[in-house]
C-alpha cells in the first residue's frame, strides 16, 4: 500500500486548488472548527462531488471558497487558489469581481433563493450587468438567451414575472441560468436538487451535465445523495466532521470504498436488488463540535475501531492510484501510541 | 393592480357608513338632554328649544340620520354653535395646518428613522447601532410636551435661531389661498415669507416627528436584520452585488412592509391632531380646533372634527394597503 502523503499533486490544469483550508467560527461558547484542514483540487471541466451528512462541513467549504462566510465571526486560513491566484481572504471588492463572474453558486432552496420583490428579468439582468460590459438592451438579450438555454419556455414573458409565479423546478432553472450567465469557470452547486421532485431532479441534473459540456465549466457538486454523485461526478470527496475522510474517482468509490464511513454511506443507500427488509443506517450521529473525539472523528460510530483510533487522528494517505483515505486500518504499521503520530 | 385598487375602494363604503353612524350617535350618547348639556342647566326654555331645533333633535332619529347623511354627501358638515359659521369652511385652515405639520414631521421621521435603522442593522452590534438604538429608546420615552418645551428653550430662547410659536411671521403674513403656507407663499412669490414658514415648521416638526422616528428606526432595524439573513440576499451576494445595493436594493424593499405599516399608523395618529404639540407651539391645527370645541361643548364641530380625522385615517390606511401591493407583488394575488 502506498503511504505517500496526500496533497503532493503534480501541477495539472487545475482551476481550483484548496490547501489546508480551515474555517473557524467564533461563538460565545468558544471557537467551532467547521472545516479543519481540507485540501483538494478541481480540474477544468471536471465534476467533483463533496459528500457528507449535515454538519460535515461541506456547505461551509463551498461558502469559504465563495468568500461568503460572515466575516467577524468566521475566520479562514490555509489557501484557496483560483487559476493559480490566491483568493483566500481577498478584500470584498476583489472578491466581488470573482463571485458570479469566475465562480458562481446555486443553492439548495430555489423557493427562497430568488428575491420575491423583483422580477426574474431584473435579477437576471443585474447579474449580467455586474460582470459584462453590455448595454441594458444587450443584457436583456443575454438574459433571455440564457433562460432559453436552461430550457425555460416563453423566456421573454418569464422575464417580466416574479419568482412566486414559477414552480420550484423553474426557479432552480432560473438560478442556474443566472449563475451561468457570465460564463463562470466554476459552478458550485450546493444540494441543487434536494428540494425538488424526483422527475424535476433528473431534469436539473441533465441540464447541469449539458451546460458543463457546452461551456466546459468545472462543477463542485455538494450533496448528501450518493445517487446524484454516481450520476454526475468524475471524482468524489467524502467529508466527515470538517475533514476529508476519503477521496477517489467515482467508480473506485462505489466499487471499492475504503473508509468505514464511506462503506456505511454506500450500505445505507436503498437498492432494488437487496433482499433485506430494513435499510442499513450508520449508528449514532455526527459528533457536535463541542464533544469531538480526540482521535479519529468517526470512532464512536465505527465498527472496526481499534485502540489507536481513540488516541490519534489518522492522516489522509494513498490507498490506491488516485485513491486516498484516512483510516488507521490502512496503515499496517500503525504507530504505537507513545510515538508521535502526526 | 387596477382591479385590486377598485376592490379596495369599494371596501371603503361600509367602513365610511359605519364611521358616520358612530359619529352621528355622539350627540345622542350625551346623557340627558343634549341642548341642556351644551347650554348649561340655567338656560331659559326658549333658548333650549331653539337649540333643539338647530340640532334637529325634534325629528325622528331616522330622519335625523338621513338629513345628516345628505349633508355629508353634499359636503355640509353643519354649523358651529359658537361662531355660526359652516364647519366645512371653518375647518379648512386648521386641517391644512395639521397636514402641513404632519407632512414635515413624517418626512423628518422617515428619512432619519429608516436610514438610522438600516445603518444600525448593517453595522449590527457596532457603536453606531448601540447609539442609534439608545437615541431611539430615549425618543420613544420622551414626553412630547417636554421635548417641545426644551426645543423652545434652547433654539428660540437661548440661541434665538428659530421662532417658537405660530405658522408664520406676523409682520409678513401669508395670504391664504390653499391654506398650505408653503404652497401659498410660493404661489404669491413671497420668498422671504416662505423662508419664515419653513423656519416656523422646524421645531414643531422635530417635536412631533421624534416618536415616529424612533419607532420607525427600531422597526426598520429589526426588519432589516431579519431580511439580511435570507437566502435571496445570500444569492445576490454570490452574484457579486455591491454591499450598498445589497442593502438598499435587495434587502430594503423586502424589509419595508412592516415599516410601512408603522408609518401609516403614525401618520394617522399625527393627523388626528397632536393636541399637545399644537398647543405648545400655538399651531392652529385640527387638534387645537377640536380642543377648543370640546371646551366650548360645540358638539357639531366635535362631530365633524372626528369624522374628518377618521376619514383621513381610513384614506391613509388605503394608501398604505395600495403601497404594500406595489412593493410586494405577492400581496395582489392573495
Amino acid at each position: 500500500m502506498d503511504l505517500d502523503k496526500a496533497g503532493e499533486n503534480v501541477e495539472e490544469d487545475y482551476v481550483l486548488e484548496v490547501d489546508q483550508l480551515k474555517t473557524i467560527f467564533r461563538t460565545e461558547d468558544g471557537d467551532i472548527p467547521a472545516v479543519s484542514g481540507v485540501s483538494f483540487s478541481l480540474k477544468a471541466g471536471e465534476t467533483l462531488g463533496i459528500v457528507g451528512e449535515s454538519g460535515s462541513g461541506k456547505s461551509v467549504t463551498s461558502l469559504s471558497i465563495m468568500g461568503l462566510i460572515p466575516k467577524p465571526q468566521g475566520r479562514l486560513s490555509g489557501s484557496i487558489r483560483y487559476k493559480g491566484k490566491e483568493i483566500i481572504n481577498l478584500s470584498e471588492g476583489e472578491m466581488r469581481e470573482i463571485r458570479g463572474n469566475e465562480i458562481s453558486m446555486i443553492f439548495q432552496e430555489p423557493m427562497t433563493s430568488l428575491n420575491p420583490v423583483f422580477t426574474i428579468g431584473n435579477q437576471m439582468v443585474e447579474a449580467v450587468l455586474l460582470h459584462m460590459e453590455l448595454s441594458k438592451k444587450e443584457a436583456e438579450q443575454r438574459a433571455i438567451e440564457m433562460l432559453r438555454q436552461v430550457g425555460i419556455p416563453r423566456a421573454e414573458e418569464i422575464m417580466k414575472e416574479y419568482p412566486h409565479q414559477l414552480s420550484g423546478g423553474m426557479r432552480q432553472r432560473v438560478m442556474i441560468a443566472m449563475a451561468m450567465s457570465c460564463n463562470p469557470s466554476i459552478l458550485i452547486a450546493d444540494e441543487p436538487t434536494t428540494a425538488l421532485d424526483v422527475t424535476i431532479q433528473a431534469q436539473i441534473l441533465d441540464l447541469m451535465r449539458n451546460l458543463k459540456k457546452d461551456f466546459n465549466t468545472s462543477i463542485l457538486l455538494i450533496t448528501h445523495d450518493l445517487g446524484v454523485v454516481a450520476e454526475m461526478c468524475d471524482r468524489v470527496i467524502v467529508m466527515y466532521a470538517g475533514k476529508i475522510v476519503e477521496e477517489s474517482d467515482v467508480r473506485t468509490l462505489f466499487k471499492n470504498p475504503n473508509h468505514p464511513y464511506t462503506k456505511g454511506l454506500i450500505k445505507s443507500t436503498p437498492r432494488l436488488t437487496s433482499e433485506k427488509q430494513r435499510l442499513y443506517s450508520i449508528p449514532g450521529n455526527v459528533p457536535s463540535f463541542k464533544e469531538m473525539p480526540k482521535g479519529c472523528k468517526f470512532v464512536p460510530r465505527c465498527e472496526y475501531a481499534k485502540d489507536i483510533c481513540y488516541k490519534n487522528e489518522p492522516e489522509l494517505v494513498y490507498v490506491g492510484e488516485d485513491h486516498k483515505s484516512s483510516c488507521w486500518l490502512n496503515i499496517e504499521q500503525a504507530p504505537s501510541i507513545e510515538e508521535d503520530a502526526s | 393592480m387596477l382591479a385590486y385598487t377598485i376592490r379596495r375602494l369599494l371596501m371603503l363604503i361600509p367602513v365610511l357608513i359605519g364611521m358616520s353612524l358612530l359619529v352621528f350617535s355622539i350627540v345622542h350618547l350625551i346623557p340627558g338632554d343634549p341642548a341642556k348639556t351644551i347650554l348649561g342647566e340655567k338656560a331659559p326654555p326658549e333658548v333650549l328649544d331653539n337649540m333643539r331645533e338647530e340640532l334637529g333633535l325634534n325629528d325622528p332619529l331616522i330622519v335625523q340620520y338621513k338629513n345628516y347623511m345628505v349633508g355629508l354627501l353634499t359636503g355640509d358638515l353643519g354649523r358651529s354653535i359658537k361662531t355660526k359659521a359652516p364647519i366645512s369652511q371653518e375647518i379648512k385652515p386648521y386641517l391644512a395646518a395639521t397636514i402641513e405639520l404632519t407632512f414635515f414631521a413624517m418626512v423628518f421621521a422617515i428619512i432619519i428613522g429608516v436610514n438610522a435603522g438600516i445603518i444600525a442593522a448593517w453595522k449590527h452590534n457596532s457603536w453606531f447601532d448601540y447609539i442609534a438604538m439608545l437615541v431611539a429608546l430615549i425618543g420613544v420615552s420622551m414626553p412630547v410636551f417636554w421635548l417641545g418645551l426644551m426645543e423652545q428653550w434652547i433654539f428660540a430662547q437661548k440661541l434665538n435661531w428659530l421662532p417658537s410659536i405660530g405658522r408664520a411671521n406676523i409682520l409678513n403674513p401669508i395670504k391664504p389661498i390653499t391654506n398650505f403656507y408653503i404652497i401659498d407663499s410660493i404661489l404669491a412669490g413671497n420668498f422671504t415669507g416662505l423662508k419664515e414658514v419653513i423656519k416656523h415648521l422646524i421645531l414643531p416638526s422635530i417635536a412631533l416627528g421624534t416618536i415616529p422616528m424612533a419607532i420607525i428606526a427600531r422597526m426598520t432595524r429589526s426588519s432589516m436584520l431579519e431580511v439580511m439573513k435570507s437566502d435571496y440576499v445570500r444569492t445576490a451576494k454570490a452574484k457579486g452585488v455591491k454591499e450598498f445595493f445589497l442593502i438598499y436594493k435587495h434587502a430594503l424593499k423586502n424589509a419595508l412592509i412592516p415599516v410601512l405599516t408603522v408609518v401609516g399608523l403614525q401618520i394617522g395618529m399625527l393627523l388626528g391632531g397632536a393636541v399637545l404639540t399644537e398647543t405648545i407651539f400655538a399651531w392652529p391645527g385640527i387638534g387645537k380646533y377640536l380642543y377648543d370645541a370640546i371646551s366650548m361643548r360645540d358638539y357639531p364641530v366635535i362631530q365633524s372634527g372626528i369624522l374628518v380625522i377618521a376619514t383621513m385615517f381610513v384614506i391613509i390606511n388605503l394608501i398604505v394597503d395600495l403601497l404594500y401591493s406595489a412593493i410586494d407583488p405577492r400581496i395582489r394575488y392573495r
